[in-house]
C-alpha cells in the first residue's frame, strides 16, 4: 500500500511517508525518501494486537502494538485499504500451525553439520555433570524415557539415589500434571539441592505414600540438613481454593521434617493485567511524573518483580546460608516454579551470570523442565488467557540484578533485551510448543536453528565491560539488599521504551567501554609483537647480520575517536508557545548528531536498528559500519537472513 | 540570556523608561526576545497589590512572556522534608513506594526545573532569540533557570573549571557578566563585560541552607533550590555520561559544603555580607582545595570527552530518576557501584 504514513510516537510531527508492504512473515514499511529508503520490519510473531483506530482527515490510523513493546501507529489514506490491511494482520498474526512460524522458513545459510553444532552449544548433561553430577547423592532416571511417567518433563531427570521408579511413578500420580520433584539445582558445597515439582494432589485430607517417600528421599540427599524447606510460590489464599479442587499444598503434619512457606507471587492473570497496566501508562502522551509514578503503582508491576526476587533471595540464602535443601512447586510447577529456581541458581552459582551459563540455565528451568511458551507467548493463536509475562519477569529480574551488581554478568542488557525479542519472534526453535517432547516430535532440530548459536556467534555485542572473572562479584553468592530496597527497583525503559530513542542516554557507556577495552588489548598486543622484534633485532645486531625491517601494515583501525561525540540530539517540545515564531528546521545531521566512533567493526545485531531509528541522532550511521567499512548491518529483524551483511542505504 | 528580579510595577501599573530602554537595547529593529517568568500568571499579576508584577506588552512591545511556574520557598522545603521522610521509611512496601514518592513531589520539581532550563536554551539555541529570565527576587528559580540552561548550552560550563565558574557567576556572586556561546560571531555587539556586580543578588545561602530537611525548626527562608539545581545537572550526568568533566561526587560535596564548610565558599547571602566579614581575608576556598590534583582526581569523570554540542535532555517521567547517590546515600549499599566505578576507572586508565 502506498502513501502510507509512519508516524514518530514521540512527536507528532515527524512522520515518515512510505510504502508498506506485508509478506508471508513481516510487515515491512520502507520510506520513499529517495536518499535514506529507511526500512522498518516487523515480524509477524512480533505482533501482539492491531488496532483500527476511528477514520480523520488525513487517513485511517492503525495502531500495532508489538510483543517487544514496539508500538508502531500508521496512517492508511483509504479505508479500503486499511480494512484489508487490518484483516490481513490479525490472519497472519495468528498463526493456526506451527508451519506458519518462521523458524520454518528462515535460512542464515549454513549447513547441517553447523546447524546441528548449533543446536550441540547447550548440553544439560554437561551441565548436570558440572554441577556434580552423578555422584552419592543424585542420579539420573530414565523412568521417563518414552514421557510416559510425564509428558511436558524431559526425558532425563535428575533424581535422589534413594528414590525408585517405584517411588517417582507414585509421586508423580499425586502431582498435578504429573509433574514430580525432580532436581533443577545442586550445590556440591553443602549438598543442599533446589528441587521442582508441580502441586500435590492433597485435597483436604489425601495422602500418597510414594510422594512422602519421594520428598524424604529429597532429604536423604543432602545429610548435612535434617530438613526441607518446601515453598509454594502462591499466595496463601489460592493455594487453600485449590484444596476444594483437589489440590492444594503439602501438610506438614503429612510429611517428616519438612517447614513449609508460602511465598504469595500472582498468577498469571495477575501478571497479564499488570503488564497491560504498565503498558498503557507508557503509552500515555506527554505523561506527567505524577501519571507516571501512580500509572506504574497503580500496574503493581514492580511489586511483582520485588516478589518474585525475594522468593529466589530466600531460597538461595536457603541453600548457601543454611545449607537446607528446598522444594518448590507454584500450581503446575511451569510458571512462578521456573522464574523462582531460575532466580535462586543465578544468585547461587557464577556460572549462571557468564553467557553460556545463561543460556543453560534457561534451556534447564525453561526449555526442558516444560514451560508452555506456545501459550504464554501466543507462537500460535490460542486462549488469550493463558498469554502472560512469565519468562518477561525473569529477565527483568535478571536486569535489576544487573543494575545492584554492575560486575557480576559476563552479558549485558542488550543481550537480555534480544533473549526476550527471540522468545517472541519464533525466528529460532528454541521456544516453541509447550514440552520437549511437542519439540522432538515436530523435529524442531532438524528444522529450525539455534537462538544459542546465532547469539553466540555475536557475543562481542553482548558482553559487559565490566565483567572481570577475577572480580570478587563474579565468584560468589550475590546477596541484594533486602530491606529497605523498595528504591532498587527501577523501571526498565530499555525494555519497555525500548524503540522510544529519545528517551535513552544517546552514549551508550557498556559500547564505549567494551572498545576501550578491545582496544586496550590490541594495544597489548601489539607491544607484545613489536618486543618480540626488538628482541629479534637485537639478537641478529649482535650477530652482525643485515637487519631486514618489513613494514607491518596494521590495517586493522585502532582509533578511537573520542573527540566526535555522540549526542542524540534534537530537542524535544519544551515549549509551545515557540510555534508562533518561525522555528529553524532541526538541523539534519551536522550539529546535533555527531557520533562517536567506537570502531569500525562495531556491528551490531540489534533487531530493532531497523526500526524506528532518530534520524537526526544519525543512529543508522553507527549501525553501519563493517569490517570492510562498508555500509553493512547486521539486523535481527531484517527478514532478510540475519547472518548475510545486510545493507541498509544511509 | 539576561536575569533580573520582578519590575515594580505595582497597582497602578508604574512604567520606567530606563528599564524599557534596557530591555530595547538588547533587541535588534524587529527582532524578538523571551521572557520566562517563573511564576504562575496568577501569582505573577497579584505580586501587582504587593509591588512588584509583569511587563506590560504595551511597553515592551518586542518580548512575549512566558510563564514557567516553578516551586519555591516553603513547599520546595517540605517537598523536600517529606522526600527523605520516605527515603527513610523501612516500613514502606513496594505498593506504597511508588505513590509515596509522587506525593513529594520532588521528582516533578526536577522536571518543571528541566523544562524551564530547556526552553531558555531553545530560545537561545534555536530561536536564536535573547531571553530574560526572572521571578519575583531573582535571587532562587531565577538563579536556578540560567544556570543550568547554560550547563544544557555551554560546553565551557561542563568541565571542573567551567561548572566552578558557573557557580560562582550565577549563584554565589551573581555578577553580570558575559559569556560566550557556542561560536564566535554569536555574541552581541551591545553587550560590555560588566565588573560591577550587584552586591545583594547572590543566593541567600546562609539562609536557604540552614537546617537541611531533618531539622524541626521549619525556617521560612530556608528552600533546596541549590539542591534541586545540582539534582537536575545528576540528571544530565546520567543522560549524557561522556560530557560533564565532572561526576556525582561532586554534586554530593557541593551539597554538603552549601549546607555546612570548612570553606567560606557558600557562607552568606551575598557578596554585601561577604565583604562586611572579610570572608575572602578570613577563609579558604572551597575551589582552591577541590583543584588541587590529589582532591581533583576524586571528582572527575573517567569518561569525560569534550562535546561542543548542546545537549538536550530528555524531561520523560522515564527519563528522570530519583537521585539515589544523594537520597539514599547513608541507606544503599554503595560497594557494588563503587567497584563498577573502579572497574570504569581501571579500563579508561589502562588504555
Amino acid at each position: 500500500v502506498e502513501n502510507v504514513r509512519l508516524l514518530d510516537r514521540v512527536s507528532s510531527r515527524k512522520a515518515a511517508l512510505g510504502t508498506l508492504y506485508l509478506t508471508a512473515t513481516h510487515v515491512i514499511f520502507v520510506e520513499n525518501a529517495s536518499d535514506t529508503r529507511k526500512e522498518t520490519w516487523v515480524l509477524h510473531s512480533q505482533i501482539s494486537s492491531i488496532e483500527k483506530q476511528a477514520t480523520t482527515a488525513t487517513g485511517c490510523p492503525l495502531l500495532i502494538r508489538c510483543k517487544n513493546f514496539q508500538v508502531i501507529q500508521l496512517i492508511i489514506p483509504q479505508e479500503r485499504d486499511c480494512h484489508d490491511v487490518y484483516i490481513s494482520l490479525i490472519r497472519l498474526a495468528r498463526p493456526v500451525k506451527y508451519e506458519e512460524l518462521y523458524c520454518f522458513s528462515f535460512n542464515p545459510k549454513l549447513d547441517k553439520e553447523e546447524r546441528e553444532q548449533g543446536w550441540k552449544l547447550v548440553d544439560l548433561n554437561e551441565e548436570y555433570n558440572r554441577m556434580g553430577i552423578p555422584n552419592d547423592y543424585w542420579q539420573i532416571s530414565d523412568v521417563n524415557r518414552d514421557y510416559g511417567v510425564c509428558d511436558s518433563y524431559p526425558t532425563e531427570v535428575y533424581v535422589p539415589k534413594s528414590a525408585t521408579a517405584h517411588i517417582i511413578v507414585g509421586s508423580s500420580k499425586f502431582r498435578s500434571r504429573r509433574r514430580f520433584p525432580a532436581l533443577s539445582y545442586y550445590c556440591k558445597d553443602n549438598n543442599a539441592s533446589i528441587c521442582r515439582s508441580s502441586q500435590p494432589l492433597s485435597g483436604f485430607s489425601a495422602r500418597c505414600l510414594e510422594d512422602e517417600q519421594m520428598l524424604q528421599a529429597i532429604r536423604k540427599a543432602n545429610p548435612g540438613s535434617d530438613f526441607l524447606y518446601v515453598v509454594d510460590t502462591r499466595p496463601k489464599l489460592n493455594a487453600m481454593a485449590n484444596r476444594a479442587a483437589g489440590k492444594g499444598y503439602e501438610n506438614e503434619d503429612n510429611y517428616s521434617n519438612i517447614k513449609f512457606q508460602f511465598i504469595g507471587i500472582e498468577n498469571i492473570h495477575v501478571m497479564r493485567n499488570s503488564l497491560q497496566k504498565m503498558l498503557e501508562v507508557c503509552e500515555l502522551k506527554s505523561p506527567s511524573m505524577s501519571d507516571f509514578l501512580w500509572g506504574l503503582e497503580n500496574s503493581g508491576w514492580l511489586k511483582h518483580i520485588k516478589a518474585i526476587m525475594d522468593a529466589g533471595i530466600f531460597i538461595a540464602k536457603a541453600v548457601a546460608e543454611e545449607g537446607v535443601s528446598v522444594l518448590v512447586h507454584c500450581s503446575d510447577g511451569w510458571d512462578r516454579t521456573a522464574q523462582v529456581c531460575s532466580v535462586a541458581s543465578l544468585l547461587l552459582d557464577p556460572y549462571y551470570r557468564t553467557m553460556k551459563g545463561f543460556m543453560v540455565l534457561i534451556e534447564k528451568d525453561w526449555i526442558s523442565f516444560g514451560h508452555k511458551f506456545n501459550h504464554r507467548y501466543g507462537n500460535l493463536d490460542g486462549d488469550p488467557k493463558e498469554i502472560s509475562p512469565v519468562i518477561d519477569q525473569f529477565i527483568e529480574c535478571v536486569w535489576q540484578l544487573m543494575e545492584q551488581f554492575p560486575c557480576a554478568f559476563e552479558f549485558n542488557e542488550r543481550f537480555l533485551i534480544h533473549v526476550q525479542h527471540h522468545i517472541y519472534s519464533c525466528q529460532f526453535g528454541n521456544f516453541l510448543c509447550n514440552s520437549q517432547k511437542e519439540r522432538r516430535e515436530l523435529k524442531i532440530q532438524e528444522r529450525t536453528y539455534s537462538l544459542w548459536a546465532h547469539l553466540w556467534k555475536n557475543r562481542a555485542d553482548y558482553l559487559n565491560p565490566l565483567h572481570r572473572s577475577n572480580h570478587s562479584q563474579t565468584q560468589r553468592t550475590l546477596y541484594p539488599q533486602m530491606a529497605p530496597c523498595n528504591f532498587l527497583y527501577k523501571f526498565w525503559s530499555g525494555m519497555y521504551n525500548r524503540f522510544e530513542k529519545g528517551l535513552h542516554p544517546r552514549q551508550s557507556v557498556t559500547d564505549y567501554l567494551m572498545a576501550v577495552k578491545e582496544e586496550t588489548q590490541q594495544l597489548e598486543e601489539e607491544l607484545e609483537v613489536l618486543g618480540e622484534r626488538l628482541a629479534n633485532l637485537q639478537k641478529m645486531q649482535l650477530n652482525g647480520n643485515k637487519i631486514q625491517s618489513k613494514q607491518q601494515d596494521r590495517s586493522k583501525q585502532l582509533g578511537l575517536s573520542a573527540s566526535t561525540n555522540s549526542l542524540a540530539n534534537t530537542p524535544q517540545e519544551y515549549g509551545s508557545d515557540l510555534k508562533s515564531f518561525p522555528s529553524r528546521s532541526p538541523s539534519q545531521g551536522d550539529e546535533d548528531s555527531a557520533l562517536i566512533l567506537t570502531q569500525d567493526n562495531l556491528k551490531s545485531s540489534d533487531p530493532d536498528l531497523s526500526a524506528n531509528s532518530d534520524q537526526e541522532s544519525g543512529v543508522e550511521d553507527l549501525s553501519c559500519r563493517s569490517p570492510s567499512g562498508g555500509g553493512c548491518l547486521h539486523s535481527e529483524d531484517s527478514g532478510k537472513d540475519s547472518d548475510e551483511a545486510v545493507c541498509l542505504a544511509v | 540570556m539576561l536575569r533580573s528580579s520582578q519590575p515594580l510595577t505595582g497597582p497602578n501599573r508604574k512604567r520606567c523608561p530606563e528599564d524599557e530602554v534596557l530591555l530595547g537595547m538588547v533587541l535588534d529593529e524587529g527582532e524578538r526576545g523571551f521572557i520566562i517568568d517563573t511564576r504562575s500568571a496568577q501569582a505573577a499579576k497579584q505580586a501587582r497589590m504587593t509591588g512588584g508584577g509583569t511587563e506590560p506588552k504595551s511597553s515592551y512591545p518586542q518580548w512575549k512572556r512566558l510563564h514557567r511556574p516553578l516551586e519555591r520557598g516553603r513547599p520546595l522545603q517540605e517537598s523536600f522534608i517529606k522526600l527523605v521522610e520516605a527515603c527513610n521509611d523501612a516500613s514502606l512496601s513496594m505498593d506504597r513506594w511508588l505513590s509515596r514518592l509522587e506525593s513529594c513531589h520532588w521528582l516533578s520539581h526536577v522536571k518543571a526545573a528541566l523544562s524551564t532550563a530547556c526552553l531558555a536554551a531553545q530560545c537561545l539555541d534555536r530561536e536564536e532569540a535573547s531571553v530574560l529570565v526572572h521571578g519575583a527576587e531573582g535571587t532562587d528559580t531565577t538563579l536556578l533557570v540560567t544556570a543550568l540552561a547554560q550547563v544544557i548550552l555551554d560546553p565551557g560550563c561542563r568541565t571542573m573549571v567551567g561548572f566552578q565558574g558557573l557557580l560562582e557567576r550565577e549563584w554565589i556572586e551573581v555578577r553580570a557578566a558575559e559569556v560566550r556561546l557556542g561560536t564566535p560571531g554569536r555574541l552581541h555587539p551591545c553587550y560590555l563585560p560588566c565588573f560591577f556586580g550587584v552586591p545583594q543578588a547572590g543566593h541567600p545561602f546562609h539562609l536557604r541552607c540552614a537546617r537541611s530537611a531533618y531539622s524541626h525548626a521549619r525556617l521560612k527562608q530556608e528552600a533546596p533550590l541549590f539542591l534541586l539545581f545540582l539534582d537536575c545537572v545528576w540528571q544530565l550526568s546520567r543522560q549524557f555520561p561522556f560530557s560533564l568533566e565532572f561526576g556525582e561526587s561532586l554534586l554530593l560535596a557541593l551539597f554538603d559544603n552549601a549546607y555546612a564548610s570548612d570553606y567560606g565558599t557558600f557562607l552568606c547571602n551575598n557578596e554585601k555580607e561577604r565583604r562586611v566579614l572579610g570572608v575572602k581575608e578570613n577563609t579558604h576556598s572551597l575551589w582552591a582545595w577541590l583543584n588541587q590534583p590529589e582532591e581533583k582526581k576524586k571528582y572527575l569523570n573517567p569518561l569525560y570527552s569534550h562535546n561542543p554540542l548542546v545537549i538536550w535532555p530528555s524531561v520523560e517521567p522515564q527519563s528522570i530518576q530519583l537521585w539515589q547517590g544523594l537520597f539514599f546515600r547513608w541507606i544503599r549499599p554503595s560497594q557494588y557501584l563503587e567497584e563498577a566505578r573502579a572497574e570504569m576507572q581501571r579500563l579508561v586508565e589502562a588504555k
